[in-house]
Formats: structure tokens, C-alpha cells, sequence
């Protein structure tokens, strides 16, 4: 019975990848991109962990739900990297956009940034 | 001391689960192991031992399920916007703020809108979110953040302020 429910969540969690990669396809630039590639494949990683756990069971069970809650931590930092680092170095959002606020900050966001790298020390000594 | 012992507490609580055993041997080495490594990372670790509050813990209970609907909706999204023949996205990045005010909040603030329906977060500047919206409902900031910040907020700074 685990066995089949096991199989089931493994069957949605493919699919799951599987939507994600065609939005990876058909939609336009990097940000919307990440968008579907970072929703559907955590959900999706994080189904076929969970039905690996259950058909397994025990220590397994244990230790495909701790994988799982480390990919939802990492996933989206790791998105939210990609998606800053390519802002920061200048690839453009898809020409139909409505706005971009970070643009018009951007000046002063990198402003801040290189000021930061010099006291970045001294920041951490603070919030700690 | 307390932010060591907070790192220990969590750290062999990962160990016990990783092993999944209680033979002596492994609780030794585990506990060896996490006492070496609280004492080496606590004080550059963000958690103090506040987090261990039941109460925390509780809310944490409550949005955990809460965060699950919201995933699987951002994941129907998705395939929706995905599958149809037009791909229907007004993408655009919106600034938002939130009254968050700790690290660990706001990092588990900017995750949640990171896996909620159509919401990425770019970069995090103070109190400044700038989140890549795949369907900018309204341009009112306010109503932005209404609809992208509050639905998360109140949970999360019950749990870590």
C-alpha cells in the first residue's frame, strides 16, 4: 500500500519537472524563467523525496524529508541569486514588461554595494 | 553561550534524524561532533535560543500547511500560465516593503515569496523587497504590498520577532 501511494506522489512530482521544464521553454526571459523553473521543480523534487520516503519508510523516510526541507530552503535562495547577479549584470527584462523598479534603484543599489564591500566586516559584527 | 547552545540543540537534532539510530556509538560521536561544532559556528550563527520558544513553534506548526497551499497554487499557476496557448504574463518588478526587521524573517519572508503564486524575489535592500511579479495586477506600491508582503508577514513575525 505505501508502496503504491509511494509510486503515486513520485508520478506527480515528475510531472511537476516536467511543467517546469516546458515554462523553462516557452516563457520569455531569464526572471520569468526562473519563475517556473524554481516553483514546479521544488514542489516537484520535493514530492518524488517525500514518495520515496513513504515507500521506503524508517531512516529513509527521515532522511528523504530532511532532503526535501533543505531543498526548499536553498532552492529559492539560489533562484533569488540567479535572478540579482543577472539584473546586477544587465540582462534586460522581456520588452512587454510593465515595470521595473529595480532599475530605476539600480544606480544607487550598486552604489551601495561597492560602499558595503569595504565595511561588510563591520556590518556583520553588528547585526550578530 | 546562548547562541552556542541554540546552534547544539538544532545540530544533533539534524544528527538524531540523519542516523536515524540510538546506539550508543553514534550518540557519542554526534554529540561530540555538534558540542565541537556549536562552539566553533554559535556565535556567527543567527539563532539564539528564543527559537526554541514552544510558542514559536507552534505558529511554525500553522505555517508550515499554509505555506503548502500556497505552494501548490503557485504551482498550478504556473502550469496554467505555462499550458496555455498565449502564455498569459504581465511580468514586471515591483518594490515592496516589509516590517520585518530580523535576518532570518526576512530571509524566510523572501522564500515564501519566492515559492508563492507568481512572485520572485530579486534583492532585498533594508526594509525594500523587489520582487519579479509574472502578473502585475495594480502599479498602487501600497496595494503591492498588500497583496504580495501580507499574506505571509503576520505569520512569520509571530515566529521569529
Amino acid at each position: 500500500m505505501s508502496e503504491l501511494i509511494g509510486s503515486i506522489l513520485i508520478g506527480i512530482g515528475v510531472a511537476f519537472d516536467l511543467l517546469g521544464t516546458i515554462g523553462l521553454v516557452r516563457l520569455p526571459d531569464v526572471y520569468n524563467r526562473l519563475q517556473a523553473a524554481t516553483k514546479c521543480v521544488t514542489l516537484g523534487t520535493c514530492l518524488i523525496l517525500v514518495g520515496a520516503g513513504v515507500a521506503g519508510g524508517g531512516s529513509m523516510a527521515a532522511r528523504s524529508i530532511i532532503c526535501a526541507v533543505f531543498i526548499l530552503i536553498t532552492s529559492p535562495v539560489g533562484a533569488h541569486a540567479l535572478a540579482r547577479g543577472s539584473h546586477l549584470g544587465g540582462v534586460k527584462l522581456w520588452e512587454k514588461s510593465l515595470v521595473d523598479k529595480y532599475e530605476e534603484d539600480a544606480q544607487q543599489i550598486k552604489r551601495g554595494l561597492q560602499q558595503g564591500e569595504g565595511n561588510s566586516a563591520a556590518a556583520r559584527g553588528e547585526s550578530s | 553561550m546562548q547562541k552556542r547552545l541554540a546552534a547544539f540543540v538544532l545540530l544533533f537534532g539534524f544528527w538524531l534524524l540523519l542516523t536515524w539510530s540510538v546506539e550508543a556509538g553514534f550518540l557519542v560521536v554526534g554529540l561530540l561532533l555538534c558540542a565541537f561544532l556549536g562552539l566553533v559556528i554559535g556565535e556567527r550563527s543567527p539563532y539564539n535560543m528564543s527559537l526554541l520558544n514552544p510558542v514559536r513553534w507552534f505558529w511554525f506548526l500553522l505555517y508550515v500547511p499554509y505555506f503548502f497551499y500556497y505552494c501548490v497554487k503557485a504551482n498550478l499557476d504556473v502550469a496554467y500560465r505555462v499550458l496555455h496557448p498565449d502564455v498569459p504574463i504581465r511580468p514586471g518588478i515591483v518594490k515592496v516593503r516589509t516590517e520585518l526587521t530580523t535576518e532570518l524573517g526576512k530571509t524566510f519572508l523572501a522564500n515564501s515569496i519566492t515559492l508563492t503564486p507568481g512572485t520572485l524575489t530579486v534583492d532585498i535592500v533594508g526594509q525594500d523587497l523587489y520582487v519579479h511579479w509574472i502578473n502585475v495586477q495594480t502599479a498602487d506600491p501600497d496595494e503591492q504590498t498588500r497583496i504580495v508582503v501580507k499574506r505571509f508577514e503576520g505569520l512569520l513575525k509571530r515566529i521569529f520577532e
